[in-house]
């Protein structure tokens, strides 16, 4: 079967092509949802990709969780569904308290546009179910504000329950212990600075990123076929 | 009745204040030498109509809550400046 | 003359709006007669100079959209808002054609990073052009940044963009359709850029300084990317729909000039309400509205039946949609009339012909006049100064790493990015764009400008930059197809000044034909002076070209151990106008080495083919392993820059002097490759010299009785920029 993809996109969203595009290439079909829109409908997973979504006025983020759209994107999480904030996704997920923490400015005050090399830390999340643990990506990041941020409890609750699922090799932003991506502790919804749909295209900046879909495309079929599977139309048929 | 309000946003005590800090190393160069403790952050200034200073202070700090501060890493000061003739200028 | 055409004396209304749009920069009235000489016309051309943006057919009916612009002055009242709204500016013109913008390129020109007020201007400048490129969600890909003390007073901030569309969804500004309704679209109207045109982009920094900052602060404008990225979705939407019969960007003049060239178009009238037009704030005269300059707004040409859909497109893009006024018929002459009307049935505050204020502009043919001391500038050639005791210390004062610069711009969205900043001699972008899938082809593009040359020989000069920006994009396996310029000049008063515009422009058409390029579009920014003091003239070239099919990325700068070092085309020519002698031994004359053009040609022909075979062909020759071309800094730099992106040494033999190493002729390229007997043997197959100059290896880059440095040299000594942007400046 072929996984069902939801886009989430806000008016300032600019990355939702490029998610499409990628996940397109590996056989997902995508389907764009205005952030206007109250339901996501069947997707087996939401993503809610890079971009201004409401121009990062007052903070990134921060009006983004109060489109109608999100508060589907909750509930859709609440049940289980593979839930992925890429980069303004993730800043938008931590307003929403869907993920712990906050990002805030990057610590030498300047965007960040490069690849950075990040080593993954945990396998028992959505997004990195088919990576290995220790395994080193190449992934691009595309950044003013992705500084991870957040209380010293919250950061050893993260660290011990292994909900810290990318660290940077090399710290660009000041994030702390490094977090470039941090899952909730049910593993299903996930944040990452890093861009996989710019790691994904061996004319660009290489392939890395696509261990990361593949994970999430392998979690929304799961997720889709156990949700059919709970309908009583779908299994008489 | 309509009270002007003032809300200040800070970051928590203890966070990294980049922007300050290169305020504050900035400032030296310029001649203002002794400058300590510089933190950036945002104001927002607003009417608001309410019966009472209570009911409109209370409705500033929901705001601060629900919108203009994440208390993962700000905290808000909220000041009501009196009633007001109008929007402030 | 206004009063010739109105036949009576114009109001205040109708005066500041001739006032805008005569102005230099609206107009051209002074370098109109010149610009007349360059080529533009070719089969693939489907609009030249003179609309929003040149548009190219590249096949499969998708076309191309480009335009440069100046926003120079703005930038150096107001670094971060000035590099930002010329930032939005340009993409309004790119989408205004119905293409999607998918990427800018700026080319940037500071004084010395050691002066504050340089460095505070450049990080506002690319603060700005990050801010709103980034925000507004179209990748900044390439460009090119000089520092040189001609420009300490007088920065150029030059933009590019470049826009794919549908040829079916190619639209002009023309309000066809009397009775249709002209909707403004986008940010309500403020009293910021009053006067813009007229005043900071092309008066001189004498007048403005002497006016003082204040009088000049309600000029500024502020920048939103937020609305424009929702007026670049809803427009786009709009022509996918085919709800709008023509649209046109608001930029400089503003309404005046929107309103006045679509009925002008058209060669129909319109009568524009004024008290209609949304505002930002109380109390605005009609003139200030019809000449507000205030940024991300745009005039779209709408049928009545269809203006219920126009606004149900806006309202989901929470863009303001306000219909303004009606396209009229012309009057009892002939004469389509544009009227402002200051309230339904209102008074009439302004009636004039619209083509009076879109093409009657007079034209000056302003004196020109070479240099009085041409002679002795050109006799002052950098020969006869001594050859330099170190000139591997004097390659180090050349190398400048731009990557601090372009790693604050996202240069990778959309995910088209083969070749990036700072990788290529050119952008290389995959042909694509949301909704329009990828089938193979790729784009090359560069921007180029070169002070050095341009002062010693502004014919020559501007030759020699469009021959290298050609062997830019040639170098990347493309054929060029079109040029967009931007010609950055002083006080055109200034008969010397005149006289570098014609010499530019003869230079600029020269090359082009002999190199077969039409120019599609053009900018000129006129009065770059600062105490009556002219910068040396900069005409910015940028060249786009097409790949037919990649499958793998095109060679870039750099090479492996092993690779011999080959060195294509003539040899280097003389050291005038080469970075070496202006910058290091402060030397700017002497006569420039022109470059030929007639061989050029057939070098980047020659190159392009060997390129494309790398990217293009199922089982490559492989024959190129890496390439530079060799221009600014010579190949000196040439070879440093190599070395440094493969971190790999080179050891370099046969180069005789300082002369072979900084002297730029740009019509040679370096080549690195394991078989330089067949490449030498293709090269002379093709009239073309081909020089062995060396082998790759080892941690040194060594040319012998010249330069011996570690890579680690070469890196401390390519850190100026980032020095210059480490300490945020506070002035």
């Amino acid at each position: 079967m072929t996984a069902e993809i939801g886009i989430i996109r806000f008016p300032g969203s600019n990355c939702e092509w490029d998610v499409a595009r990628a996940l397109s290439a590996l056989g997902a079909s995508t389907e764009i949802i205005w952030h206007g829109a109250d339901s996501v409908g069947d997707v087996g997973a939401v993503v809610i990709p890079g971009g201004f979504a409401h121009g990062d006025y007052l903070r990134p983020g921060a009006i983004a969780r109060f489109s109608p759209v999100m508060r589907a994107v909750a509930d859709f999480a609440e049940e289980g569904g593979p839930v992925l904030g890429i980069c303004n996704g993730f800043q938008v997920l931590t307003e929403a308290g869907l993920l712990p923490g906050a990002l805030t400015r990057n610590v030498g005050l300047r965007f960040i546009c490069r690849t950075v090399e990040c080593t993954v830390e945990s396998v028992s999340s959505v997004l990195t179910g088919r990576g290995m643990r220790g395994e080193v990506l190449r992934l691009p990041i595309n950044h003013y504000e992705g500084n991870y941020t957040c209380d010293a409890a919250t950061l050893a609750g993260i660290e011990a329950a292994g909900q810290v699922v990318l660290r940077y090799r090399e710290n660009p932003n000041g994030a702390l212990h490094a977090i470039a991506g941090v899952a909730n502790r049910e593993g299903n919804v996930v944040g990452l600075m890093p861009h996989p749909e710019r790691a994904s295209d061996p004319l660009g900046v290489g392939t890395d990123g696509v261990v990361l879909f593949e994970s999430l495309l392998v979690a929304a079929e799961e997720w889709q076929s156990a949700g059919r599977r709970s309908e009583p139309a779908e299994a008489a048929s | 009745m309509n009270y002007d309000i003032i809300v200040e946003i800070r970051s928590l005590a203890g966070l990294a204040d980049p922007e300050g800090l290169a305020i504050e190393r900035a400032l030296p160069s310029l001649g203002f030498d002794g400058v300590q403790g510089v933190h950036v952050g945002k104001v927002f200034r607003f009417s608001v109509e309410a019966p009472t200073e209570t009911v409109a202070r209370r409705t500033a700090e929901e705001m601060c809550e629900r919108l203009l501060a994440n208390p993962v890493i700000e905290a808000a000061e909220i000041r009501v400046v009196a009633d007001s003739p109008g929007v402030p200028a | 003359m206004i009063v010739r055409i109105l036949g009576q004396a114009p109001t205040d209304t109708e005066l500041a709006m001739y006032s805008v749009m005569w102005s230099e920069h609206c107009s051209y009235k002074s370098s109109r007669v010149h610009l007349a000489r360059l080529p533009t016309e070719a089969p693939h051309v489907l609009v030249g100079p003179g609309e929003n943006a040149g548009v190219i057919d590249v096949g499969d009916g998708i076309a191309v959209a480009m335009r440069i612009e100046s926003h120079n002055h703005p930038s150096y009242i107001e670094p971060y808002q000035g590099a930002a709204t010329g930032v939005g500016g340009i993409l309004r013109d790119i989408f205004t054609m119905g293409a999607r913008p998918i990427a800018l390129m700026d080319a940037l020109f500071f004084g010395p990073p050691d002066d504050a007020r340089s460095r505070y201007i450049l990080d506002g400048v690319v603060r700005g052009v990050a801010g709103y490129g980034n925000a507004v969600g179209v990748p900044t890909v390439g460009g090119q940044i000089t520092f040189d003390s001609t420009y300490r007073s007088n920065p150029l901030v030059n933009v590019f963009c470049l826009g794919v569309l549908p040829i079916s969804r190619l639209v002009l500004s023309s309000a066809s359709g009397v009775g249709n309704l002209a909707v403004l679209l986008g940010s309500a109207t403020g009293r910021d850029g009053i006067g813009g045109v007229s005043v900071l982009a092309s008066a001189g920094f004498a007048e403005a300084d002497a006016a003082g900052q204040s009088t000049k602060r309600p000029s500024i404008q502020i920048s939103d990317p937020y609305e424009e990225k929702r007026l670049i979705e809803a427009c786009l939407e709009l022509l996918e729909a085919g709800l709008v019969v023509g649209i046109q960007d608001l930029g400089g003049a503003g309404l005046s000039c929107a309103t006045s060239e679509t009925a002008a178009h058209a060669r129909l009238g319109m009568d524009v309400d004024v008290s209609r037009v949304p505002r930002r704030e109380p109390n605005m005269s009609p003139v200030e509205v019809m000449t507000s300059e205030s940024q991300e707004r745009m005039l779209a040409i709408v049928t009545p039946e269809s203006l219920a859909a126009v606004q149900e497109v806006c309202d989901r893009w929470e863009v303001a949609a306000t219909a303004i006024g009606v396209v009229t018929e012309p009057d009892a002459a002939g004469i389509g009339r544009l009227r402002i009307l200051d309230g339904p049935g209102g008074e009439v505050v302004a009636d004039v012909p619209a083509s009076s204020l879109a093409d009657d502009a007079p034209r000056y043919e302003r004196p020109l006049a070479p240099p009085a001391d041409l002679v002795e500038r050109r006799a002052d050639d950098p020969s006869r100064l001594p050859a330099p005791s170190d000139p591997g210390g004097d390659l180090l004062e050349l190398l400048a790493d731009p990557a601090p610069v372009y790693r604050q711009y996202d240069h990778q969205l959309f995910l088209n990015t083969v070749i990036g900043p700072g990788e290529g001699d050119a952008t290389v972008l995959k042909l694509a764009a949301p909704g329009l899938p990828w089938e193979g082809k790729a784009l090359a593009m560069s921007v180029d400008g070169n002070p050095g040359w341009c002062a010693v020989d502004p014919r020559a000069g501007t030759a020699a930059t469009v021959a290298e920006s050609t062997l830019n994009v040639s170098c990347a396996g493309a054929i060029p197809l079109a040029l967009v310029n931007c010609l950055n000049l002083g006080n055109p008063e200034h008969p010397e000044v005149m006289w570098q515009l014609s010499e530019a422009i003869d230079g600029m058409a020269q090359a082009c034909e002999a190199l077969a390029i039409p120019v599609i579009g053009g900018n000129v920014s006129l009065y770059d002076e600062s105490g009556g003091c002219d910068i040396d003239p900069t005409p910015v070239i940028a060249v786009v070209g097409l790949l037919g099919r990649i499958v793998r990325k095109p060679p870039v700068p750099g090479w492996h151990p092993g690779d011999s070092l080959v060195v294509l085309g003539p040899p280097p020519g003389g050291l005038a106008g080469s970075r070496w002698a202006r910058s290091v031994a402060g030397c700017a004359g002497g006569v420039l080495a022109p470059v030929d053009l007639v061989s050029h040609r057939e070098l980047c022909r020659f190159v392009r083919e060997l390129v494309a075979r790398e990217a293009e062909d199922d089982d490559p020759p492989r024959l190129v392993r890496g390439l530079h071309d060799v221009a600014d800094g010579g190949l000196g730099v040439a070879l440093a820059e190599c070395a440094r992106a493969s971190r790999t040494g080179a050891e370099v033999d046969g180069i005789a002097d300082h002369g072979g190493l900084f002297a730029e002729l740009p019509a040679r390229v370096l080549v690195a490759t394991r078989l330089p007997d067949e490449l030498s043997r293709l090269a002379a197959g093709a009239g073309l010299g081909a020089r062995v100059i060396g082998v790759a290896g080892g941690a040194r880059l060594v040319v012998h009785g010249l330069v011996d440095l570690g890579l680690d040299e070469l890196d401390t000594a390519s850190g100026g920029i980032a020095a210059a942007l480490e300490v945020r400046p506070l002035v």
